[in-house]
């Protein structure tokens, strides 16, 4: 199954990318997308960040289906 | 009644606050973010705000709901500006509206504190001799 990842912030500026798609078998779970991602993507590894399911906070054992959007959300710092 | 907007240009204050009094409430409470010139001794050049746009607007939503069932409010406005931004420009107005003044100031507290712990927008500060994600760094 495939999902959306947008990075935002100082993750799209460490990783050069806002944007990319992550084939993953099926029952797959927010810690096994991140651990992909960060073996991808060095510059994630270390990095302060959270993650959002469908534009929803999540935990890393939430799991995953096809065409889901996750957004890794390093420390926010509106206002 | 909620407002939620993220904008690309300045931000018109007076325009929103006078748009928000009604006579059902007894008290508007408007609280106006700027872009500070100095923070942590350095001198500031710009600030460049990003946002996640969707999930913004429904953890926005998310906290008028809270305030709304907390304080008793009847009304919130959060206009908050993304872009670059220079010393002395609006970054962020939040308009809150209750029969009573105690409400309408707790609930604009609680509105602005909030956002700044969940709601995704970034910002960067740019100095002459570097720059930095606030928050990116313990």
């Amino acid at each position: 199954m495939r999902v959306r990842v947008l990075l935002f912030a100082a993750l799209r500026e460490a990783t050069g990318r806002s944007i990319c798609e992550v084939e993953l078998a099926a029952g797959a779970t927010v810690a096994d997308l991140v651990a992909r991602l960060e073996s991808e993507h060095s510059a994630l590894v270390g990095a302060r960040y959270t993650v959002a399911l469908n534009r929803t906070y999540a935990t890393p054992s939430a799991a995953l289906s096809a065409g889901d959007e996750v957004a890794l959300i390093p420390p926010v710092s509106g206002g | 009644m909620i407002v939620i907007e993220l904008v690309d240009h300045p931000i018109d204050v007076g325009a929103l606050v006078a748009s928000s009094v009604d006579s059902e409430s007894g008290g508007v409470v408007t609280f106006v973010g700027t872009v500070r010139a100095a923070t942590r001794g350095r001198t500031v050049v710009r600030l460049e705000y990003e946002a996640y746009p969707s999930m913004a607007a429904s953890e926005i939503e998310a906290i008028a709901a809270t305030a709304k069932q907390r304080f008793g409010l009847l009304a919130l406005d959060v206009v908050h500006r993304v872009g670059i931004l220079l010393p002395g420009d609006v970054a962020v107005v939040i308009v809150a509206r209750a029969a009573h003044r105690a409400a309408a100031f707790d609930a604009c507290r609680y509105a602005i504190d909030t956002l700044k712990q969940t709601v995704p927008i970034w910002k960067k500060e740019v100095f002459a001799d570097g720059e930095v994600w606030v928050g990116d760094r313990p």
